[in-house]
C-alpha cells in the first residue's frame, strides 16, 4: 500500500469540498452536477478504501516511520498515516455509508436553497473524519476530531434561519467543547509522559513501562480517563449526551451520516485505538459502566418519545453505549464490530426516516402517521430490516455484534450483562413501537398530506436497499463464530488479546434472541392496532416522557448559573463596571481636567498678563534671592 | 562726577512698574498701549544710563532700534484697535474675549 | 547736591507723576497728554545723560509722531470714558498692586545691589566714564557706528517699518471694497 493511495483517498473529499464550497455560485441550479461532484469525491475515497482494505488484508500495514509524510511540529509530531485493520474498517464504514448517503442526499436535498453548501459541508465532514481515522498520532486525530465537530455544528445548523436549528448547533458545539477539553488535557498528559503523541511509540513505550510518571502511578489512568471525557462528549454518553437528540434539527441524511454512522463513533474508535493504554490503566471498567448506563438510560427515554428522529437519536445514544461496553470490557473487536453493523442499520433507519419525512411533508410526529406500510412499501421494508437488526433478531447483523458484546460483558461483570440485556429488550420494544405506530394500524395522516403520500424517488430508495443488504447480512459475513469470526481474525493484530469469555456461545445467543423477540412481541401486543395515546398517566411515565428533565436540570444548574454569572459578573461587573469604567473613567478624568483648565482660558487678556507677571516676579525672585 | 547709575535705574524700575500696573488694571486698549510705551521708555532710560556708565555708544544705538520697533508696533497695534472697534464697537479688552475656552 | 541731581529729581518726579496720571485718568485724551509730559521729562533725562541724539529722537518720534497717532486714533474713534467695571476689575486691582510692589522692589534691588557684581560700576568703568566726561558721545559717533557695524540691523529696521506700513493698510482697509 502506497502513501499516494492514502493521500488520494484523503484529498478527494477535500477537492469536492473546495469545488462545491468555492464555486457554489456557478453550481447553483445545477443540482445534479453539484451533488454528483460530492458523491463522486466520496466514491473515489471508497474505491481507495477498498484497495487499502485488500492491501491490509494481505498484511501491508502502513504505520510508524513508513507512514510519515513530513515532520510537523519540530521533532515531536509529524503528519503521517497509520493504516491497519482498524483504520481500514473505519475507512470502509465512512466512505461506504458516506457514499450512499451522498447519493441519497442528491434526491433528499432537491430544491434546497443551500444545496451546494450542503454538499460542501458533507465533503468537508468526510475529509475531517478521514483525517481522524488516518492520523498516526493523537494530534492529527484531534484535528480531525475538531474538524468533524465543526462540520457537525455547521450541518446541524444547516437551516440557520430556524432558531431551533442554530440553537441545536450551538448546543452540540458547546457540549462537545467540554469533551474536547478533556481530550486536550488527556493529550497533554500523554505528551508529558511520553514526549510524543505518536501511536506506535506511545503504545510501545507504555507496554515497556518506559515513560515519565507525571502523575505518579496513576499517570495512565488519568490520561485515559481524560481521553474518555473527550469520547463521552463526542459519542454522546452520559452525562454529555444531551446534544445528540437536539442535533436532529439538521437534515436527515446528516443525522444518518454524522450523528449515527460515523462521527459519534469517533469516541469508540479512539478508545479502540488506545486499547493498549486502556488495558494497562484498567480504566475500561469506567468506560463499560458509563456505556451500559447510557444504553439503559437512553433506551428508557426512547420509550416515550413521539418524534421519529428523536427515537432514533436516543437509540443511537443507547447503541453507542453498547459499543462502549464492548471496548470497556476489553472486547475491542466486538465493540468495533458493533460500530460497523450499527453504522449500516442505523444509517439505514435514519435514511428511511428521511424517506418517511419526504413523503409526509416533513412531519416527524409518529402519532400523525400510521398505516404507511402500503403507501411506502420500500421504505417500510428497509426500515423493518434495520429495526430487526437493531432489535437483535436472530442472524441479522445487530444480533451478532450485540451478542458478542453481551457475552464479553458477562465475562467482566454480570450486572453489566443484565443491564445490557434489559436494554436489548427495551431496544426491541421501542423500535417496534415505532414501526407499528408508523407503518401499521389505521392511518392518522392528515388528509391534505395523505393525498401527496408517495414513495421516494429512485435516487433515494436505491441507497436504502443497498444499505439494507449489509444491515441484514454483514453479521453473517463477518461475525459468525464469535471470537473466532473473520472480523476478530482480521483485527487480531490491532487489539490486545482478550480472554475468551466463559459460557456457552449458543446459550447466550439463545437468550439474546429470546429477549429481542420478547421485546418485539410485547410491542406487538401494545401497539399493533392501538392509537397510542401516550399521554403520561403517572409520575414515572411523565418523568420518562420528559426525558428525566435532564435538559431542564442542566439548564437550571449549569446553564443559568453560568448565564447569570456572565450577566452579572462578567457583563455588569467586569465589562460595564471595570472595563467600561476604566474607559469612561479616563474620558471623564480628561473631561474634568479639561473643563477645569478651560476656565483658565478666559479670553480676558489681562488674566493672561497677570499670570505672566506672576511668572516674571517668581523667576526674578528666584534669580535674585535664591541662586 | 556724574550722578550714580542707581538713581536712573531705580527711576527706570519705578516707571516700568507703573506701566505694568497700568496694563493690568485698565480696560481701555489704547491706555494699555500707552502703558506699554511707558515700559519701553523705562527700558530706554536704563539703556542710556548704562551706556553712559560704560562709556559705550551701543546703548544709545539700541534705544534708536527700540524706538523704530516701537513706532512700527504702535502703528500695527492702533490699526488692530481700529479694526476691532469697527467690528465690535468697543475697545474694552474685557468685552473682546472671543478666544475663551 | 549738584545741578545734575536737582534736574534729575525734577525730571524724574515729572515723569513719575505723568506715568501715574497715564494710568489714573479715566479719559484717554488725558492719559495721552500725560504720557506726552512723561516723554518730555524723559527727553530731559536723556539730555542729562548726555544722549542728545536720543533726546531729540524721543521728542520727535515719541512725543511727536507716536503720540499724535494715539491722539488721532482716540479722536477718530471718538472714544469717551470707558466703563472700567469689567468682570475682573476689583480682583485684579489688588493683585496688580501687590505684583507691582513686588516688581518695584525687585527692580530697585537690582538697581542698588545686583550691579555691584557686574562690570557696571567697576573701576575700569569708572575710569572709562571719567574719560567720557571729557569726551562725550557725539551724534557723529552714533551715526558712524550705525552705518558701519550696525548697518544690517539698521536696514532690517527699515524692513520692519515697511512691513508695519503694509500691515496697517491691510488691517484698516475697508472690507466691503472687495465686495464692490
Amino acid at each position: 500500500m502506497s502513501k499516494a493511495l492514502i493521500i488520494l483517498l484523503l484529498i478527494s473529499p477535500l477537492v469536492g469540498f473546495l469545488i462545491n464550497g468555492l464555486f457554489g455560485k456557478w453550481l447553483k441550479g445545477k443540482e445534479k452536477l453539484s451533488g454528483g461532484i460530492g458523491a463522486l469525491a466520496v466514491l473515489v475515497s471508497l474505491i481507495c478504501s477498498i484497495v487499502a482494505f485488500v492491501s491490509v488484508q494481505d498484511g501491508n500495514i502502513l504505520e510508524g516511520d513508513a507512514g510519515i509524510l513530513y515532520p510537523w511540529i519540530s521533532d515531536y509530531i509529524s503528519i503521517g498515516f497509520h493504516v491497519d485493520a482498524l483504520t481500514t474498517v473505519m475507512l470502509l464504514v465512512i466512505t461506504g455509508v458516506g457514499f450512499l448517503i451522498h447519493v441519497y442526499s442528491i434526491g433528499y436535498m432537491h430544491g434546497d436553497a443551500g444545496y451546494t453548501r450542503y454538499f460542501a459541508y458533507l465533503n468537508l465532514f468526510v475529509f475531517a473524519m478521514l483525517i481522524l481515522v488516518l492520523g498516526n498520532n493523537y494530534l492529527m486525530m484531534f484535528v480531525g476530531w475538531e474538524g468533524v465537530g465543526l462540520c457537525s455544528y455547521l450541518l446541524i445548523g444547516f437551516w440557520y434561519e430556524k432558531q431551533s436549528a442554530t440553537d441545536a448547533g450551538k448546543k452540540a458545539f458547546i457540549v462537545n467543547r467540554i469533551g474536547d477539553f478533556g481530550f486536550l488535557l488527556g493529550m497533554f498528559t500523554l505528551f508529558a509522559a511520553f514526549g510524543s503523541l505518536d501511536f506506535v511509540s506511545i503504545f510501545d513505550n507504555a507496554e515497556a513501562g518506559n515513560f515519565q510518571q507525571v502523575f505518579g502511578a496513576s499517570t495512565l489512568v488519568i490520561a485515559t480517563l481524560l481521553l474518555f471525557v473527550g469520547a463521552v462528549g463526542k459519542s454522546a454518553q452520559l452525562p454529555l449526551y444531551v446534544w445528540l437528540p437536539d442535533a436532529m434539527e439538521g437534515p436527515t441524511p446528516v443525522s444518518a451520516l454524522i450523528h449515527a454512522a460515523t462521527m459519534v463513533t469517533a469516541g469508540v474508535y479512539m478508545i479502540a485505538r488506545s486499547a493498549v493504554l486502556y488495558n494497562i490503566a484498567e480504566t475500561g471498567v469506567v468506560v463499560a459502566w458509563i456505556g451500559v448506563l447510557t444504553a439503559l438510560f437512553a433506551a428508557i427515554i426512547a420509550l416515550k418519545q413521539n418524534d421519529i428522529k428523536r427515537i432514533l437519536a436516543y437509540s443511537t445514544v443507547s447503541q453507542l453505549g453498547y459499543m462502549f461496553v464492548g471496548v470497556g470490557v476489553g472486547a475491542y473487536a466486538s465493540g468495533i464490530f458493533h460500530l460497523v453493523t450499527h453504522a449500516f442499520f442505523k444509517g439505514l433507519m435514519f435514511l428511511t426516516a428521511g424517506s418517511v419525512m419526504h413523503a409526509m411533508a416533513n412531519e416527524l410526529d409518529i402519532r400523525k402517521m400510521g398505516g404507511l406500510r402500503n403507501k411506502l412499501p420500500i421504505t417500510h421494508a428497509t426500515f423493518l430490516v434495520g429495526a430487526l437488526a437493531i432489535a437483535g433478531a436472530p442472524f441479522l447483523s445487530g444480533f451478532w455484534s450485540k451478542d458478542e458484546i453481551l457475552h464479553s460483558a458477562w465475562g467482566s461483570s454480570k450486572v453489566i450483562y443484565i443491564i445490557g440485556l434489559i436494554t436489548a429488550f427495551l431496544t426491541a420494544f421501542y423500535m417496534f413501537r415505532l414501526i407499528f405506530v408508523t407503518f401499521y394500524g389505521k392511518s392518522r395522516v392528515e388528509p391534505e398530506v395523505a393525498s401527496h403520500l408517495h414513495e421516494s424517488p429512485g435516487i433515494m430508495w436505491v441507497p436504502l436497499v443497498i444499505l439494507a443488504i449489509p444491515s441484514a447480512l454483514i453479521g453473517l459475513l463477518l461475525g459468525v463464530g464469535g471470537h473466532n469470526s473473520w472480523f476478530h481474525h482480521f483485527t487480531e493484530d490491532v487489539f490486545p488479546k482478550a480472554g475468551k469469555a466463559p459460557g456457552n456461545v449458543i446459550l447466550f445467543m439463545a437468550i439474546s434472541s429470546i429477549v429481542g423477540i420478547a421485546g418485539i412481541a410485547f410491542a406487538w401486543t401494545r401497539y399493533k392496532n392501538r392509537v397510542p395515546s401516550d399521554e403520561p398517566t403517572n409520575a414515572l411515565q411523565k418523568l420518562v416522557a420528559n426525558k428525566f428533565y435532564i435538559d431542564e436540570v442542566y439548564n437550571t444548574f449549569i446553564v443559568q448559573p453560568i448565564k447569570n454569572a456572565s450577566h452579572f459578573l462578567l457583563w455588569r461587573l467586569f465589562d460595564t463596571g471595570i472595563i467600561d469604567g476604566i474607559v469612561n473613567g479616563v474620558a471623564t478624568l480628561i473631561r474634568v481636567i479639561g473643563g477645569t483648565l478651560r476656565r483658565l482660558q478666559t479670553g480676558l487678556v489681562q488674566v493672561y498678563i497677570v499670570s505672566m507677571v506672576i511668572g516674571i516676579v517668581l523667576f526674578l525672585a528666584y534669580y535674585l534671592f535664591f541662586s | 562726577m556724574f550722578l550714580g547709575l542707581e538713581y536712573y535705574l531705580v527711576l527706570s524700575a519705578l516707571l516700568f512698574t507703573i506701566g505694568v500696573i497700568g496694563v493690568l488694571i485698565r480696560r481701555n486698549a489704547i491706555i494699555i498701549f500707552m502703558c506699554i510705551e511707558l515700559m519701553l521708555n523705562a527700558a530706554n532710560l536704563a539703556f542710556v544710563a548704562i551706556s553712559r556708565d560704560l562709556g559705550q555708544v551701543e546703548g544709545q544705538l539700541f534705544v534708536f532700534f527700540v524706538m523704530a520697533v516701537a513706532a512700527a508696533e504702535v502703528a500695527i497695534g492702533l490699526a488692530i484697535i481700529v479694526s476691532v472697534f469697527k467690528h465690535r464697537e468697543t475697545i474694552n479688552v474685557d468685552e473682546v474675549n472671543s478666544l475663551k475656552g | 547736591m549738584n545741578a545734575e541731581m536737582i534736574l534729575f529729581f525734577i525730571f524724574g518726579a515729572v515723569s513719575l507723576i505723568g506715568a501715574i496720571a497715564v494710568i489714573s485718568f479715566r479719559h484717554p485724551i488725558y492719559s495721552a497728554l500725560s504720557l506726552i509730559v512723561t516723554f518730555f521729562a524723559q527727553a530731559g533725562l536723556f539730555v542729562l545723560l548726555g544722549a542728545h541724539f536720543v533726546a531729540a529722537v524721543q521728542v520727535i518720534v515719541y512725543a511727536g509722531a507716536i503720540m499724535v497717532l494715539f491722539l488721532f486714533v482716540i479722536m477718530l474713534l471718538n472714544l469717551g470714558t470707558l466703563s472700567e467695571k469689567g468682570a475682573l476689575t476689583g480682583k485684579l486691582k489688588g493683585v496688580a498692586t501687590v505684583l507691582g510692589i513686588l516688581l518695584a522692589i525687585q527692580g530697585i534691588y537690582i538697581a542698588v545691589n545686583a550691579l555691584n557684581n557686574t562690570e557696571v560700576g567697576s573701576v575700569e568703568a569708572q575710569e572709562k566714564a571719567a574719560a567720557l566726561a571729557e569726551n562725550p558721545i557725539e551724534t557723529y559717533d552714533i551715526g558712524k557706528l550705525l552705518f558701519s557695524e550696525y548697518l544690517l540691523p539698521f536696514e532690517v529696521t527699515s524692513l520692519i517699518l515697511l512691513a508695519a506700513l503694509i500691515g496697517v493698510i491691510v488691517l484698516v482697509k475697508r472690507e466691503n471694497q472687495t465686495e464692490n
